[in-house]
């Protein structure tokens, strides 16, 4: 006998794994479908100011931008909520505006990340400014980015 | 002095735990009563010595004993007490060593609870324990000393994180230890089940009492977590999707999952294969979100230890366990027995959906953990995934598994008549749907998906009151009595369903109602959010312990009532040097105000920014938490869980 009919024992444990299987592989199916579709539209790429002129990033593509903020580059607009500041990686420099409150450990010469999207004139529009830093107060992709680009020194490691 | 007793208590355990790893395991194999029976004190000593260590390292601590180098990078002599303490495991050497501490109690507690076993079974799975805790020790030993002295040195130490100072962290890495460490119980009993190639329906009742243990730990010690991001970080944010709240929301869902199939295997012994495969995914996710926290792969606030050795020794470690019980596992499963069948329409099938549903939540979640890191090795991109990867792959899945918990507990072992059971629950749906669209209309909601999560909120809660309702027979003669005395473990379904029904309300208020106002606020100037009216009245200075602080006063009305004012706090840290905002908070029935006080905005310090959440019902969300522990806590006190009382059916398995 090839197969077992399905009212013996055997035939009904069959039948019931059969359904295991279909229903796992549905479900299984469903979460790869799910996971797939909503991977595209919520990732977002880290990028320093130089990959984003670098790597022609087209206007209004969601990213990621990181560096220092730079010295004397921060200004308040006069409704005391939008402000203006540029991030640098040493070799290039991208303007930021921001309109929102910012996270306490923002400050020039810090490094930073925000999230937004190329505008208009080269002005990087951020919708948020992370307020998240590990215990050195300094993002671990800033300080990758630091170093591939030689900017990052041990001294500036140890004061902050 | 203590330092070094403590350091050489470490190597002790270090040894013990080889003896307790080894002669047991040898002598079950060759029946040897002897060799089996040195288990149970090498459990207790290793326990001894564990404790000894860690008391030495909190001795420094205390005492700021910064010839200590880790007490000197971590602790600062002006900290208040408690911060001193929570400082001993703030930090990674002594998390690793608190880590191992909590490990061998767990052995101790399983020498001592399950002196009713199999002997047997009983040397193997405190064998099992030790091995685990071998590897922990060497990685203390040999990459990580807790307690290793510097030369020259300082006077004063570096202090501890600021945001890392609060109550509620203090006692969220001990919380979620218990949690995650109780989980390597269920491992070794799995693990040991399968050396002994036997699974019943006495080992599930053995196993679930552990699990549940964990299981409530586990649930409160990643809520206490959120709270604290919640109240602390003043974003009014209680989830990020961060990899290192993946990391103890993973073995949570799959302990969750272990929890429902250890049912299936105690009361129709079916399922055993599987639930030995949840025991051992569970413990891996609990190691692997100890790789993810303490290597520092991927960045996160609480990411401590950037060193890459310590990194390889736990990836070889991870292999070493998680490879070899999965070998294990391949090797053996055919040996345990299959058992009773049911139909595709039946409680045990609903708890498969269950198990199913979990499962592939807590892979989805692992992928998009860990998706930055495989994008990062193969084209050098660096990215993040969302939380909307999250929220819509994660929540999804949810949306099943939901519908079917408030069909589970009514449904039958074995086979269910699917048509009884849907008309017995229609009209529970049927209110559960208005209940819904009453109240997202009465709110004002716009986005469907509101609808769609309290709708099943509701069904949640109603089902769940339903079926308890249907149990104890409610409105018929003798409901009191039957209402005391039914089982604690039902009693203890029904308030974990609930709780859950309730965060899912919580959850939905929260996600889909917030208001919130950012502005500048002169002395005098009012704002309206949530129904309340607040008026910012000015700041003061005020000095703590080791910070200052600007300490603002906001009047605080609704509906002409006066409230009693809140006073939202920004500090200045002193060792380290930081700012940290602290929130206030007004928590009622129907939501939360949440007050933050920015920066000055002037020269004259005479405005201020502001930030200014409501958050509806976002006291459901930790209410609903509470009554799933509680729930949690009421089955375990279930008598028939109690280890000693459980004697394996006729077949006694006598040494």
């Amino acid at each position: 006998m090839a197969s077992a009919p399905l009212n013996t024992r055997a035939g009904k444990r069959k039948k019931k794994r059969f359904y295991l299987v279909l229903t796992s592989l549905t479900v299984l199916a469903l979460a790869v479908g799910l996971v797939l579709s909503a991977l595209e539209d919520s990732i977002s790429l880290y990028l320093d100011p130089t990959d984003l002129i670098e790597r022609n990033i087209p206007q209004g593509q969601h990213v990621r931008l990181g560096g220092l903020v730079a010295e004397d580059s921060f200004t308040k607009a006069d409704d005391g909520l939008t402000y203006h500041f540029d991030i640098t990686d040493g070799a290039n420099t991208v303007t930021v505006v921001y309109k929102g409150a910012l996270p306490d450990l923002f400050r020039e010469g810090q490094g930073v990340v925000v999230e937004g999207a190329q505008g208009d004139a080269g002005i990087f529009i951020a919708s948020e400014v992370l307020a998240k830093h590990d215990e050195n107060y300094m993002p671990k992709e800033v300080i990758d980015s630091l170093k591939k680009r030689g900017l990052y020194k041990q001294a500036e490691e140890e004061s902050l | 002095m203590i330092v070094e007793i403590g350091h050489y208590a470490l190597i002790l355990a270090c040894c013990l735990s080889l003896i307790q790893g080894t002669f047991p395991l040898y002598g079950a194999t060759k029946n040897h009563g002897r060799l089996m029976a040195i288990a149970s004190p090498a459990a207790y000593g290793q326990f001894f010595f564990a404790a000894i260590a860690f008391g030495a390292l909190m001795y420094a601590f205390i005492t700021s004993d910064f010839s200590v180098a880790n007490v000197a990078r971590n602790s600062h002599t002006l900290k208040p007490m408690l911060y001193k303490i929570s400082a001993v495991w703030g930090n990674h050497e002594g998390s690793i060593l608190f880590w191992t501490l909590i490990l061998s109690l767990y052995g101790a507690m399983v020498a001592f609870f399950g002196r009713k076993l199999p002997k047997t079974l009983h040397a193997r799975v405190l064998a099992i324990q030790a091995l685990v805790g071998l590897g922990f020790y060497l990685f203390l030993l040999l990459t990580s000393n807790p307690f290793a002295r510097i030369y020259p040195f300082p006077m004063e130490g570096n202090g501890l994180n600021p945001l890392l100072q609060d109550p509620g962290l203090a006692f969220h890495p001990p919380l979620l230890y218990m949690g995650y460490v109780g989980l390597s119980v269920t491992f070794s009993f799995a693990v040991g089940a399968l050396i002994e190639g036997r699974v019943d329906a006495a080992w599930a009742r053995w196993v679930r009492p552990w699990t549940l243990l964990a299981w409530c730990f586990l649930t409160a010690g990643i809520t206490l977590g959120s709270w604290w991001a919640y109240y602390e970080l003043g974003w009014g944010g209680w989830w990020f999707w961060d990899p290192v709240e993946n990391a103890s929301f993973m073995p949570w869902l799959i302990a969750t999952a272990l929890l429902h199939s250890a049912i299936v295997v105690e009361k129709r012994d079916t399922l055993k294969s599987w639930t030995i495969l949840l025991a051992i995914i569970a413990f891996s996710f609990s190691l692997l979100g100890t790789f993810i926290v303490r290597s520092g792969v991927l960045t996160s606030v609480h990411a401590f230890a950037t060193d890459p050795e310590r990194g390889v020794f736990i990836l070889m470690f991870l292999f070493i366990v998680i490879g070899g019980s999965l070998l294990l596992f391949a090797l053996r499963a055919d040996k345990l027995q299959p058992g009773g069948l049911f139909a595709p329409i039946s409680r045990e099938s609903m708890l498969i959906v269950n198990n199913l549903l979990l499962t592939v939540g807590a892979v989805v979640v692992l992928f998009g953990t860990l998706y930055p890191l495989l994008r990062d090795a193969l084209t050098g991109d660096k990215i993040t995934v969302g939380p909307p990867f999250f929220n819509l792959a994660f929540g999804l899945l949810m949306i099943p598994l939901f519908l079917v918990m408030g069909l589970g507990p009514s449904a039958h072992w074995k086979r269910t008549d699917l048509k009884g059971l849907s008309s017995r629950l229609s009209f529970v749906f049927i209110a559960s749907l208005m209940a819904a669209g009453i109240s997202f209309y009465m709110a004002g909601g716009t986005e469907i998906m509101a609808a769609v999560w309290l709708g099943l909120g509701f069904w949640l809660l109603l089902s769940t009151l339903f079926e308890w309702a249907n149990r104890i027979k409610l409105f018929k003669t003798g409901t009191f009595k039957r209402m005391v005395r039914q089982p604690r473990a039902s009693l203890g379904m029904s308030l974990g369903h609930l709780g859950m029904a309730i965060v899912v309300i919580g959850i939905a208020g929260t996600s889909f109602w917030n208001s919130e106002y950012q502005g500048i606020m002169a002395v005098g100037d009012k704002a309206s959010i949530g129904g309340y009216d607040l008026t910012f009245k000015g700041v003061d200075g005020m000095i703590g312990p080791n910070y200052t602080a600007v300490k603002a006063t906001f009047d605080v009305s609704k509906e002409g009532t006066q409230l009693k004012p809140l006073h939202p706090q920004a500090r200045v840290y002193l060792t380290p040097p930081m700012p940290t905002t602290e929130a206030a908070i007004l928590s009622s029935f129907k939501g939360d105000l949440f007050v933050v006080i920015g920066e000055a905005n002037s020269e004259k310090y005479d405005t201020w920014a502001v930030r200014l959440y409501y958050k509806p019902l976002q006291s459901w969300l930790w209410a609903g938490v509470a009554l799933m522990v509680l729930g949690g806590l009421i089955s375990l006190s279930d008598r028939r869980f109690r280890m000693g009382n459980v004697k394996r059916g006729g077949k006694t398995n006598v040494a």
